[in-house]
């Protein structure tokens, strides 16, 4: 095919409608339309503005919310941990000071600041968006261009809504077919970063693509994109389409009337052109994939759930190898264990990856009538307050307490275990969150990823278990009742 | 930030890939507001350990970490580097670093420098064999000297202006801010704002 030089890619577009200025050997200077700022990344970044005199140029592009470290459980007391408690108070006294937009614990519209960005409607197709988070690729779903940054950039943004920025490549993942019926969103992204491995996708923007994406949710295509930094990108895409319009429609954000046919003409013109060319792309058969675990510690570490511990071994390159043994050490596993055979003390279904709405429905519907093992702990952490409201409008909380599970208030919670949420040590978990790292649950925490669904079914058995693989023994009651 | 130019010290060989953000400095470490005081969470978990690198008194002062592919993956926290900077390293040295933390790094002055994995390699082995060896991180040149030999790196001109002169992206910025508002003026007025309207 011949290459069109006019052609470009939806990041190229995003990227080139943000410019506010280009100059040969340096960065370009990009405008930022969206700065979600939280209690962890942000506190030095306000007093880098502080000590200089300098104010935040736009307090109204920028939202503040509590998430990091904030308690599950008794949230209208005092934080406990008073060092937790004092970055609080400092992101509320930073706020008010600076005049930025805070949704404080106790807020409706507290949450995980990547499940309240677009349940608000601001995040939208075609804008630039930040925070000093990583997981801020979720937002990408809309066909945004969302990154997370570190503090020192969070200052800049803060100072002037704008970020030196080098180009990134962009690379294509394109899925095409149908997802089996037992296969989410969870796995698919799960089984792509372990194609590419944790470092495949560094220096790109990820731009998943195909049929397969195409017929996916906005919460499942949230999913897809939350993860892309686990492939070492640090934003994922999809381009927007008749399903993100019909999301976006009438949340309290969004453009209403004839704005409304603007915004929808111009993210119209954001997917990719035909004849654009990807710097790399990476083709995955939907039909072929399956239910997916991580049976290591780094999320590239990761099989099908009918498959075995691996043998490193079998490992030819060295350096995979030794991580490998050292990732098997750490997990307590022996090769050609069946994944399946895997217990587990705790499972967690909430976070920034999988704990939306649609992850809430999805888990109770396997849960109804079911019961949580014998010595199994669930916790079930909506991602925000409006997903937790949500669930109870529709009595999903009514399903997870009567199965044994415990209903916690919104935050990122267990996912990285900054507040009371965590594993003991030598502890394992199923886990829908993005991170199997050593520790990332608590220290000496075992965590295995996995897709909501599969984090119900291996609640009611207590090992790592397919929905499919659940017999109507385990359901004590009609599960149609 | 401080000016880097040269910095000659010696060697941390830490023989790990895919050293993630949640070793360098886990979670429960992050609660502090300040940008100091952060070395008591490095490697926190991994130090539990007395046979750890970094407990070895052979390598006690060590300013250049030496690690495998993927240093740095996974979260954004800018007290990674912060951590590693407390703790009194300089330079980090891996064939790969993950993106977010080779932005922070170099923002905040810490320098991050890529070489092949077989020159990681040989500078294992030249720490293990000998820790009080030394090497020299040249930035003007963009070099990397050890033993006898003399590695070069890449790094783009405009990163390393940054680092020699000890500049504030902040105030490189604001000199530019009547292109900023030019940019404002022409935005759609129906994007979304986040305070009421």
């Amino acid at each position: 095919m011949a290459v069109d030089q006019t052609a470009r890619t939806l990041a190229e577009k995003v990227w080139d409608a943000h410019i506010v200025r280009h100059v040969d050997g340096e960065p370009d200077l990009l405008y930022i339309d969206l700065h979600l700022v939280h209690e962890v990344t942000s506190p030095q970044a306000f007093d880098g503005l502080r000590n200089a005199g300098r104010s935040v140029r736009r307090p109204d592009l920028t939202l503040a919310t509590e998430d990091h470290n904030v308690p599950t459980l008794q949230i209208d007391r005092p934080i406990a941990d008073p060092v937790s408690r004092i970055q609080v108070e400092a992101l509320r006294k930073n706020c008010a000071e600076f005049g930025v937009p805070l949704y404080p614990l106790g807020s409706d519209e507290q949450g995980i600041v990547h499940v309240v960005g677009p349940q608000l409607g601001v995040t939208q197709p075609g804008m630039t968006i930040v925070c000093g988070d990583s997981h801020t690729s979720t937002h990408g779903a809309f066909g945004a261009l969302a990154f997370g940054i570190g503090t020192s950039e969070v200052e800049h943004v803060l100072a002037t809504q704008t970020l030196p920025l080098k180009p990134f490549k962009t690379m294509a993942i394109t899925v095409e077919g149908e997802l089996p019926a037992d296969v989410t969103a969870k796995d698919l992204i799960l089984a792509v970063i372990a194609e590419i491995g944790t470092g495949g996708g560094q220096g790109y923007v990820l731009e998943y693509r195909g049929s397969a994406i195409e017929k996916l949710s906005m919460e499942a295509r949230m999913t897809v994109c939350n993860m892309s930094i686990e492939a070492g990108a640090r934003a994922g895409m999809i381009a927007p389409d008749a399903t993100t319009f019909e999301y976006l429609r009438g949340r309290p954000k969004a453009p209403i009337g004839a704005d409304w046919d603007s915004a929808v003409q111009w993210w119209s013109s954001l997917p990719t052109d035909d004849g654009a060319v990807f710097d790399r792309e990476i083709i995955v058969d939907a039909a072929k994939l399956r239910p997916f675990v991580t049976w290591g510690t780094n999320p590239g570490q990761g099989l099908p759930l009918s498959a075995s511990v691996p043998d490193p071994a079998q490992i030819a390159d060295p350096a995979q190898r030794s991580a490998a043994e050292r990732a098997l050490e750490y997990m307590d596993l022996t090769p050609g264990t069946p994944l399946t055979e895997i217990a587990v003390d705790t499972v967690f279904l909430g976070s920034c990856t999988n704990g939306r709405i649609e992850d809430l429905r999805a888990a109770a519907s396997i849960m109804q009538g079911r019961q949580v093992a014998d010595g199994v702990r669930m916790l079930v952490v909506p991602g925000s307050v409006r997903v937790r409201l949500q669930a109870e409008q529709e009595g999903l909380d009514q399903v997870f307490t009567e199965a044994g599970a415990e209903w916690r208030h919104a935050g990122c919670s267990m996912c990285l275990g900054m507040n009371p949420d965590q594993l003991a040590p030598g502890e394992r978990s199923a886990s829908t969150s993005n991170r199997n790292f050593e520790g990332r649950q608590g220290k000496g925490g075992r965590t295995h990823l996995v897709s909501p669904q599969v984090a119900a079914a291996t609640a009611v058995t207590g090992r790592l278990t397919s929905p499919t693989d659940l017999t109507d023994a385990s359901a004590s009651a009609n599960v149609n009742a | 930030m401080d000016p880097f130019e040269t910095h000659t010290g010696r060697v941390l060989p830490l023989r790990r890939s895919n050293v993630d953000t949640d070793q360098i400095i886990p979670a429960v470490y992050l609660k502090r507001i300040t940008r100091d005081g952060f070395e008591d969470g490095l490697f926190a978990a991994w130090r539990k350990d007395p046979e750890f690198v970094l407990n070895l008194p052979q390598y006690e002062g060590a300013t250049v970490l030496v690690a495998g592919p993927e240093f740095g993956t996974g979260s954004s926290r800018e007290h990674a580097v912060w951590a590693l900077q407390n703790y009194g390293f300089r330079v980090v040295i891996s064939p790969r670093f993950a993106d977010i933390f080779r932005g922070n790094s170099l923002k905040g002055g810490l320098l991050t420098i890529e070489v092949p994995e077989s020159v990681v390699e040989r500078l294992w082995e030249l720490a293990e064999s000998d820790p009080s060896s030394r090497v020299t991180v040249d930035l003007q040149a963009r070099t990397v000297s050890f033993a006898d030999e003399t590695v070069s790196f890449d790094l783009d001109d405009y990163s390393r202006w940054r680092l020699l002169e000890g500049l504030d992206d902040v105030g490189l910025t604001l000199r530019h801010t009547e292109e900023v508002a030019i940019f404002e003026s022409n935005r759609p007025t129906w994007m979304p704002r986040t305070v009421a309207q």
